[in-house]
Protein backbone atom coordinates (compact mmCIF):
# COMPACT_ATOMS: atom_id res chain seq x y z
CA UNK A 1 0.00 0.00 0.00
CA UNK A 2 1.23 3.38 -0.87
CA UNK A 3 1.76 6.62 1.88
CA UNK A 4 -0.55 8.65 -0.43
CA UNK A 5 -3.53 6.21 0.55
CA UNK A 6 -3.73 8.23 3.75
CA UNK A 7 -3.66 11.82 1.97
CA UNK A 8 -6.51 10.51 -0.52
CA UNK A 9 -8.44 10.25 2.51
CA UNK A 10 -7.32 12.91 4.39
CA UNK A 11 -8.62 14.85 1.05
CA UNK A 12 -11.76 13.35 1.04
CA UNK A 13 -12.40 14.07 5.33
CA UNK A 14 -11.51 17.62 4.68
CA UNK A 15 -13.66 18.04 1.05
CA UNK A 16 -16.44 16.72 2.97
CA UNK A 17 -15.78 19.30 5.89
CA UNK A 18 -15.62 21.83 3.90
CA UNK A 19 -19.55 20.95 2.41
CA UNK A 20 -20.46 20.89 5.88
CA UNK A 21 -19.59 23.96 6.37
CA UNK A 22 -21.25 25.36 3.76
CA UNK A 23 -24.47 23.28 3.33
CA UNK A 24 -25.82 22.71 6.88
CA UNK A 25 -27.42 25.84 9.22
CA UNK A 26 -27.14 24.87 12.58
CA UNK A 27 -24.01 26.29 14.29
CA UNK A 28 -22.85 23.36 16.02
CA UNK A 29 -22.60 20.86 13.15
CA UNK A 30 -21.23 23.46 11.28
CA UNK A 31 -18.69 23.74 13.98
CA UNK A 32 -18.23 20.36 13.85
CA UNK A 33 -17.77 20.42 10.17
CA UNK A 34 -14.52 22.87 11.05
CA UNK A 35 -13.23 20.16 13.41
CA UNK A 36 -13.72 17.01 11.05
CA UNK A 37 -11.09 19.31 8.47
CA UNK A 38 -8.43 19.81 11.48
CA UNK A 39 -8.61 16.32 11.85
CA UNK A 40 -8.14 15.56 7.97
CA UNK A 41 -5.26 17.84 8.27
CA UNK A 42 -3.28 16.38 10.89
CA UNK A 43 -4.09 13.09 8.95
CA UNK A 44 -2.18 14.31 6.23
CA UNK A 45 1.00 16.11 8.99
CA UNK A 46 1.34 12.43 10.00
CA UNK A 47 1.64 10.85 7.52
CA UNK A 48 4.22 13.13 5.87
CA UNK A 49 5.93 12.94 9.69
CA UNK A 50 6.58 9.13 8.40
CA UNK A 51 7.34 10.10 5.19
CA UNK A 52 10.26 12.62 6.04
CA UNK A 53 11.07 10.42 8.70
CA UNK A 54 11.14 13.79 11.11
CA UNK A 55 9.00 14.03 13.88
CA UNK A 56 8.09 17.84 13.67
CA UNK A 57 4.99 16.91 11.79
CA UNK A 58 3.75 14.76 14.71
CA UNK A 59 4.64 17.73 16.91
CA UNK A 60 2.60 20.18 14.63
CA UNK A 61 -0.05 17.99 14.35
CA UNK A 62 0.02 18.32 18.47
CA UNK A 63 -0.53 21.66 18.51
CA UNK A 64 -3.19 21.78 16.31
CA UNK A 65 -5.25 19.61 18.83
CA UNK A 66 -4.24 22.02 21.40
CA UNK A 67 -5.65 24.69 18.77
CA UNK A 68 -8.44 22.93 18.38
CA UNK A 69 -9.08 22.66 22.22
CA UNK A 70 -9.12 26.51 22.50
CA UNK A 71 -11.02 26.78 19.60
CA UNK A 72 -14.03 24.80 20.02
CA UNK A 73 -14.55 26.02 23.91
CA UNK A 74 -14.86 29.73 22.68
CA UNK A 75 -16.61 28.68 19.78
CA UNK A 76 -18.97 27.02 21.50
CA UNK A 77 -19.62 29.67 24.30
CA UNK A 78 -19.80 32.48 21.36
CA UNK A 79 -22.94 29.73 20.20
CA UNK A 80 -24.10 29.12 23.65
CA UNK A 81 -24.44 33.08 23.98
CA UNK A 82 -26.07 33.45 20.38
CA UNK A 83 -29.03 31.32 21.55
CA UNK A 84 -29.47 32.91 25.05
CA UNK A 85 -30.28 36.02 23.05
CA UNK A 86 -31.85 34.44 20.35
CA UNK A 87 -33.66 31.55 21.21
CA UNK A 88 -31.78 30.10 17.77
CA UNK A 89 -28.61 27.86 17.04
CA UNK A 90 -29.31 28.81 13.32
CA UNK A 91 -26.64 30.46 11.48
CA UNK A 92 -28.97 32.30 8.80
CA UNK A 93 -30.60 34.09 12.22
CA UNK A 94 -27.91 36.33 13.62
CA UNK A 95 -28.10 38.79 11.16
CA UNK A 96 -28.48 41.50 13.47
CA UNK A 97 -25.62 43.54 11.52
CA UNK A 98 -27.26 43.59 8.15
CA UNK A 99 -29.13 46.69 8.17
CA UNK B 1 8.38 -6.02 9.77
CA UNK B 2 4.94 -3.48 9.54
CA UNK B 3 4.82 -0.18 10.89
CA UNK B 4 1.68 -1.61 13.02
CA UNK B 5 4.40 -3.82 14.52
CA UNK B 6 7.22 -1.21 15.13
CA UNK B 7 4.33 0.75 16.43
CA UNK B 8 2.95 -1.38 18.85
CA UNK B 9 5.25 -3.79 20.20
CA UNK B 10 7.84 -3.57 23.11
CA UNK B 11 10.01 -5.06 20.87
CA UNK B 12 10.60 -2.24 18.54
CA UNK B 13 11.01 0.34 21.51
CA UNK B 14 13.81 -2.09 23.42
CA UNK B 15 16.57 -1.00 20.59
CA UNK B 16 18.10 -4.41 19.87
CA UNK B 17 20.74 -3.30 17.73
CA UNK B 18 20.39 -5.76 14.44
CA UNK B 19 16.85 -6.23 14.29
CA UNK B 20 16.50 -2.66 14.21
CA UNK B 21 18.88 -1.84 11.10
CA UNK B 22 15.99 -4.27 9.51
CA UNK B 23 13.81 -1.85 10.57
CA UNK B 24 14.94 1.13 9.73
CA UNK B 25 15.33 0.16 6.32
CA UNK B 26 11.44 -1.65 5.87
CA UNK B 27 9.41 1.02 8.03
CA UNK B 28 8.62 3.42 5.51
CA UNK B 29 6.53 0.50 3.53
CA UNK B 30 3.30 -0.40 4.96
CA UNK B 31 2.37 -3.93 5.62
CA UNK B 32 -0.46 -6.20 4.74
CA UNK B 33 -1.93 -6.08 8.23
CA UNK B 34 -1.53 -2.01 7.75
CA UNK B 35 -3.19 -2.49 4.33
CA UNK B 36 -6.04 -4.29 5.54
CA UNK B 37 -6.58 -1.81 8.69
CA UNK B 38 -6.43 1.01 6.44
CA UNK B 39 -8.99 -0.41 3.71
CA UNK B 40 -11.65 -1.34 7.12
CA UNK B 41 -11.11 1.66 8.17
CA UNK B 42 -10.73 4.03 5.66
CA UNK B 43 -14.84 3.80 3.83
CA UNK B 44 -16.02 3.87 7.58
CA UNK B 45 -14.70 6.97 8.13
CA UNK B 46 -15.81 7.96 4.79
CA UNK B 47 -19.50 7.06 5.24
CA UNK B 48 -19.16 8.63 8.85
CA UNK B 49 -18.48 11.72 7.77
CA UNK B 50 -20.93 11.88 4.75
CA UNK B 51 -23.39 10.92 8.09
CA UNK B 52 -22.10 14.36 9.64
CA UNK B 53 -23.25 15.55 6.21
CA UNK B 54 -26.44 14.15 5.67
CA UNK B 55 -27.56 13.33 8.97
CA UNK B 56 -30.80 15.21 10.11
CA UNK B 57 -30.20 15.16 13.46
CA UNK B 58 -27.02 17.03 15.58
CA UNK B 59 -26.81 14.23 18.19
CA UNK B 60 -26.58 12.05 15.17
CA UNK B 61 -23.89 13.75 13.77
CA UNK B 62 -21.96 14.42 16.67
CA UNK B 63 -21.88 10.53 16.81
CA UNK B 64 -20.28 10.14 13.36
CA UNK B 65 -17.80 12.27 14.42
CA UNK B 66 -16.85 10.71 17.44
CA UNK B 67 -16.23 7.25 14.77
CA UNK B 68 -14.57 9.43 12.54
CA UNK B 69 -11.95 10.39 15.62
CA UNK B 70 -11.86 6.94 17.13
CA UNK B 71 -11.11 5.41 13.80
CA UNK B 72 -8.37 8.41 12.83
CA UNK B 73 -6.53 7.34 16.55
CA UNK B 74 -6.04 3.67 15.34
CA UNK B 75 -4.80 4.98 11.57
CA UNK B 76 -2.20 7.37 14.03
CA UNK B 77 -0.88 4.59 15.80
CA UNK B 78 -0.77 2.51 12.69
CA UNK B 79 1.45 5.35 11.33
CA UNK B 80 4.28 4.90 14.61
CA UNK B 81 2.39 8.09 16.33
CA UNK B 82 1.26 6.12 18.85
CA UNK B 83 1.52 9.17 21.29
CA UNK B 84 -0.63 11.09 18.74
CA UNK B 85 -3.35 8.23 19.01
CA UNK B 86 -3.58 8.25 22.72
CA UNK B 87 -3.65 12.11 22.73
CA UNK B 88 -6.69 12.11 20.12
CA UNK B 89 -8.98 9.63 21.57
CA UNK B 90 -8.19 12.11 25.23
CA UNK B 91 -8.63 15.17 23.43
CA UNK B 92 -11.23 15.17 20.69
CA UNK B 93 -13.23 12.04 21.37
CA UNK B 94 -12.97 12.31 25.32
CA UNK B 95 -13.26 16.28 25.60
CA UNK B 96 -14.02 18.34 22.36
CA UNK B 97 -16.90 16.01 21.45
CA UNK B 98 -18.53 15.96 24.91
CA UNK B 99 -18.65 19.32 25.23
CA UNK B 100 -20.03 19.22 21.93
CA UNK B 101 -22.80 16.96 23.62
CA UNK B 102 -23.14 19.32 26.49
CA UNK B 103 -24.21 21.86 24.40
CA UNK B 104 -26.50 20.06 22.24
CA UNK B 105 -28.44 19.12 25.24
CA UNK B 106 -28.03 22.57 26.70
CA UNK B 107 -29.32 24.45 22.82
CA UNK B 108 -32.13 22.01 22.80
CA UNK B 109 -31.55 18.31 21.18
CA UNK B 110 -34.35 19.15 18.30
CA UNK B 111 -33.29 22.28 17.49
CA UNK B 112 -32.91 21.08 13.79
CA UNK B 113 -31.66 22.40 10.61
CA UNK B 114 -34.50 24.37 8.76
CA UNK B 115 -34.16 23.29 4.62
CA UNK B 116 -35.22 26.50 3.27
CA UNK B 117 -32.46 28.00 1.43
CA UNK B 118 -31.92 31.89 2.10
CA UNK B 119 -29.73 32.01 -0.96
CA UNK B 120 -30.88 30.50 -3.88
CA UNK B 121 -28.83 27.62 -5.12
CA UNK B 122 -26.62 27.68 -2.49
CA UNK B 123 -27.18 23.62 -1.65
CA UNK B 124 -25.90 22.93 -5.35
CA UNK B 125 -23.46 25.22 -5.14
CA UNK B 126 -22.22 23.93 -2.25
CA UNK B 127 -22.32 20.44 -2.96
CA UNK B 128 -20.29 21.76 -6.56
CA UNK B 129 -17.76 23.08 -4.65
CA UNK B 130 -17.03 20.45 -2.47
CA UNK B 131 -17.18 17.59 -4.94
CA UNK B 132 -14.48 19.88 -6.47
CA UNK B 133 -12.52 20.77 -3.63
CA UNK B 134 -12.53 16.61 -3.64
CA UNK B 135 -11.29 15.77 -6.88
CA UNK B 136 -8.36 18.91 -7.05
CA UNK B 137 -7.14 17.72 -3.68
CA UNK B 138 -7.22 13.86 -4.78
CA UNK B 139 -5.74 14.74 -7.96
CA UNK B 140 -2.61 17.02 -6.47
CA UNK B 141 -2.31 14.06 -4.17
CA UNK B 142 -2.26 11.40 -6.53
CA UNK B 143 -0.08 12.77 -8.98
CA UNK B 144 3.00 14.24 -7.55
CA UNK B 145 5.87 11.83 -7.03
CA UNK B 146 7.13 11.30 -3.62
CA UNK B 147 10.67 9.90 -2.82
CA UNK B 148 10.90 6.71 -0.61
CA UNK B 149 9.46 6.70 2.66
CA UNK B 150 11.97 7.12 4.89
CA UNK B 151 9.64 5.97 8.36
CA UNK B 152 9.61 6.58 11.92
CA UNK B 153 11.83 4.00 13.25
CA UNK B 154 15.03 6.22 13.52
CA UNK B 155 12.95 9.07 15.21
CA UNK B 156 11.44 6.58 17.03
CA UNK B 157 14.27 4.60 18.60
CA UNK B 158 13.76 5.42 22.27
CA UNK B 159 10.13 5.33 21.85
CA UNK B 160 7.55 7.88 20.38
CA UNK B 161 6.57 9.99 23.47
CA UNK B 162 10.42 10.30 23.96
CA UNK B 163 10.96 11.77 20.63
CA UNK B 164 8.06 14.07 20.40
CA UNK B 165 8.95 15.47 23.97
CA UNK B 166 12.50 15.84 22.76
CA UNK B 167 10.86 18.24 20.13
CA UNK B 168 8.27 20.13 21.85
CA UNK B 169 10.22 20.91 25.21
CA UNK B 170 13.35 21.84 22.90
CA UNK B 171 13.13 23.35 19.50
CA UNK B 172 9.19 24.15 19.95
CA UNK B 173 9.23 25.17 23.70
CA UNK B 174 8.44 28.59 22.71
CA UNK B 175 5.50 27.52 20.74
CA UNK B 176 4.52 25.36 23.85
CA UNK B 177 4.59 28.07 25.99
CA UNK B 178 2.52 30.32 23.97
CA UNK B 179 -0.11 27.34 23.42
CA UNK B 180 -0.32 27.32 26.89
CA UNK B 181 -1.60 31.02 27.54
CA UNK B 182 -3.81 30.21 24.61
CA UNK B 183 -5.29 27.72 26.34
CA UNK B 184 -5.86 29.70 30.03
CA UNK B 185 -7.04 32.66 27.84
CA UNK B 186 -9.52 30.13 26.27
CA UNK B 187 -10.92 29.15 29.35
CA UNK B 188 -11.04 32.82 31.44
CA UNK B 189 -12.92 33.70 27.70
CA UNK B 190 -15.59 30.87 27.86
CA UNK B 191 -16.10 31.73 31.74
CA UNK B 192 -16.38 35.65 30.65
CA UNK B 193 -18.92 34.52 27.67
CA UNK B 194 -21.08 32.33 29.30
CA UNK B 195 -21.62 34.51 32.16
CA UNK B 196 -24.53 35.95 32.95
CA UNK B 197 -24.95 39.03 35.23
CA UNK B 198 -27.58 38.99 37.68
CA UNK B 199 -30.20 42.10 37.32
CA UNK B 200 -32.41 41.41 39.45
CA UNK B 201 -32.14 40.02 43.52
CA UNK B 202 -32.16 35.97 43.67
CA UNK B 203 -34.84 34.81 45.04
CA UNK B 204 -34.87 31.81 47.06
CA UNK B 205 -36.93 28.57 47.98
CA UNK B 206 -38.05 30.28 50.81
CA UNK B 207 -39.20 33.31 49.66
CA UNK B 208 -40.80 31.57 47.17
CA UNK B 209 -42.49 29.22 49.13
CA UNK B 210 -43.89 32.04 51.37
CA UNK B 211 -44.74 34.07 48.54
CA UNK B 212 -46.83 31.77 46.89
CA UNK B 213 -49.06 31.02 50.28
CA UNK B 214 -49.08 34.49 50.71
CA UNK B 215 -50.28 35.58 47.57
CA UNK B 216 -52.91 33.17 47.48
CA UNK B 217 -55.98 35.77 46.52
CA UNK B 218 -53.92 39.15 47.02
CA UNK B 219 -52.56 40.66 44.00
CA UNK B 220 -53.26 39.78 40.34
CA UNK B 221 -49.48 39.08 39.72
CA UNK B 222 -49.35 36.74 42.49
CA UNK B 223 -52.90 34.84 42.17
CA UNK B 224 -51.25 33.99 38.36
CA UNK B 225 -48.44 32.47 39.67
CA UNK B 226 -49.80 29.97 41.95
CA UNK B 227 -52.78 29.84 39.07
CA UNK B 228 -49.63 28.77 36.86
CA UNK B 229 -47.55 27.00 39.40
CA UNK B 230 -50.06 25.17 41.71
CA UNK B 231 -48.76 25.72 45.67
CA UNK B 232 -47.90 22.24 45.76
CA UNK B 233 -45.64 20.72 43.22
CA UNK B 234 -46.91 19.17 40.30
CA UNK B 235 -48.59 15.66 41.04
CA UNK B 236 -46.10 12.53 39.65
CA UNK B 237 -47.72 10.56 36.40
CA UNK B 238 -49.85 7.77 36.97
CA UNK B 239 -48.90 4.08 38.30
CA UNK B 240 -51.40 1.43 36.70
CA UNK B 241 -51.49 -2.33 36.94
CA UNK B 242 -49.90 -2.52 33.10
CA UNK B 243 -47.58 0.48 32.91
CA UNK B 244 -45.84 3.22 35.17
CA UNK B 245 -44.74 4.67 32.36
CA UNK B 246 -44.35 8.46 32.96
CA UNK B 247 -46.17 9.06 29.88
CA UNK B 248 -49.58 8.33 31.57
CA UNK B 249 -51.33 11.11 33.39
CA UNK B 250 -52.30 10.37 37.03
CA UNK B 251 -56.31 9.71 38.59
CA UNK B 252 -57.39 12.85 40.64
CA UNK B 253 -59.85 11.55 43.55
CA UNK B 254 -62.93 11.92 40.92
CA UNK B 255 -61.31 9.62 39.03
CA UNK B 256 -60.64 11.98 35.71
CA UNK B 257 -56.57 12.02 34.44
CA UNK B 258 -54.73 15.12 35.78
CA UNK B 259 -52.96 16.36 31.98
CA UNK B 260 -50.18 18.26 34.46
CA UNK B 261 -49.06 15.13 36.08
CA UNK B 262 -47.47 14.34 32.74
CA UNK B 263 -44.00 16.03 31.58
CA UNK B 264 -44.48 19.43 29.88
CA UNK B 265 -42.25 18.46 27.21
CA UNK B 266 -43.79 15.14 26.67
CA UNK B 267 -47.04 16.88 26.37
CA UNK B 268 -45.50 19.59 23.69
CA UNK B 269 -44.28 16.50 21.66
CA UNK B 270 -47.57 14.65 21.34
CA UNK B 271 -46.28 11.40 23.43
CA UNK B 272 -48.44 11.25 25.94
CA UNK B 273 -50.61 8.55 26.00
CA UNK B 274 -54.42 8.25 26.49
CA UNK B 275 -55.30 6.59 29.92
CA UNK B 276 -57.46 3.87 27.91
CA UNK B 277 -54.15 2.74 26.62
CA UNK B 278 -53.35 1.31 29.66
CA UNK B 279 -56.42 -0.11 30.24
CA UNK B 280 -58.09 2.30 32.55
CA UNK B 281 -61.15 3.84 32.28
CA UNK B 282 -61.34 7.35 33.26
CA UNK B 283 -64.31 8.44 35.69
CA UNK B 284 -67.47 10.69 34.03
CA UNK B 285 -66.49 13.73 32.31
CA UNK B 286 -68.72 16.45 33.47
CA UNK B 287 -70.64 17.44 36.53
CA UNK B 288 -71.37 15.70 40.01
CA UNK B 289 -73.05 12.49 39.13
CA UNK B 290 -75.43 10.86 41.66
CA UNK B 291 -73.28 8.90 44.65
CA UNK B 292 -70.13 10.83 43.57
CA UNK B 293 -68.81 14.51 45.32
CA UNK B 294 -69.27 17.41 43.49
CA UNK B 295 -65.93 18.25 41.72
CA UNK B 296 -64.97 21.34 39.98
CA UNK B 297 -64.03 25.00 41.31
CA UNK B 298 -65.41 24.78 44.29
CA UNK B 299 -62.57 23.21 46.40
CA UNK B 300 -59.40 26.29 45.42
CA UNK B 301 -56.89 23.62 46.41
CA UNK B 302 -57.69 20.81 44.30
CA UNK B 303 -58.60 23.04 41.61
CA UNK B 304 -55.14 24.53 41.65
CA UNK B 305 -53.69 21.03 41.66
CA UNK B 306 -56.15 19.56 38.77
CA UNK B 307 -55.39 22.40 36.56
CA UNK B 308 -57.25 25.65 35.75
CA UNK B 309 -59.69 24.51 32.54
CA UNK B 310 -61.97 23.66 35.68
CA UNK B 311 -61.91 19.47 34.87
CA UNK B 312 -64.79 19.60 32.72
CA UNK B 313 -63.08 19.64 29.55
CA UNK B 314 -60.46 17.93 30.98
CA UNK B 315 -60.47 15.12 29.22
CA UNK B 316 -62.49 15.81 26.51
CA UNK B 317 -60.83 14.58 23.26
CA UNK B 318 -58.09 17.63 21.79
CA UNK B 319 -58.56 17.38 18.27
CA UNK B 320 -55.74 16.75 16.05
CA UNK B 321 -53.25 19.65 15.12
CA UNK B 322 -53.50 20.34 11.30
CA UNK B 323 -50.96 19.79 9.72
CA UNK B 324 -48.83 23.16 9.17
CA UNK B 325 -50.35 26.05 7.16
CA UNK B 326 -53.67 24.52 7.50
CA UNK B 327 -56.43 26.72 9.62
CA UNK B 328 -59.51 26.45 10.01
CA UNK B 329 -61.20 29.83 8.86
CA UNK B 330 -64.33 31.18 9.94
CA UNK B 331 -67.27 29.77 8.40
CA UNK B 332 -69.44 32.16 8.19
CA UNK B 333 -68.99 34.33 5.62
CA UNK B 334 -67.12 38.00 6.20
CA UNK B 335 -69.23 41.23 5.16
CA UNK B 336 -67.36 44.18 5.09
CA UNK B 337 -68.80 47.63 5.67
CA UNK B 338 -68.86 48.14 1.55
CA UNK B 339 -71.89 45.43 1.69
CA UNK B 340 -71.51 41.82 0.01
CA UNK B 341 -68.63 41.29 -2.70
CA UNK B 342 -69.88 40.58 -5.83
CA UNK B 343 -67.96 38.16 -7.83
CA UNK B 344 -68.24 38.58 -11.03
Amino acid sequence: MNLSNYLVLASVLFAIGATTVLLRRNAIIVFMGVELMLNATNLVLVTFARQHGDLSGQVMAFFVMVVAAAEVVVGLAIIVQIFRTRRSASVDDVNLLKS
Amino acid sequence: MTALGAAGSPVAASPVAASLATAVADTGRTGTGEATLFWVLAPIMVLAALGLLFARKAIHAAMCVVLVMVSLAFLYVAQDAPFLGVVQVVVYTGAVMMLFLFVLMLVGVDASDSLVETIRGQRWLGLLFGVGLAVLLVGVVTRVTYPAPVGLAEANAASNPVGVARLIFGDFVFAFEVVGVLLVTAALGALVLTHRQRLVRKVGQRELARRRVAGLGKTEADRDAVERKGIAPLPAPGVYARTNAMDVPALDPQGRPIEQSVSRVLRVRGQERELEAVGVVPGPATGPVAGQLPAGPASPGLHLEAGEDGGADRHAPTPQAGAPGETAGPATPITTGRGPEVVP
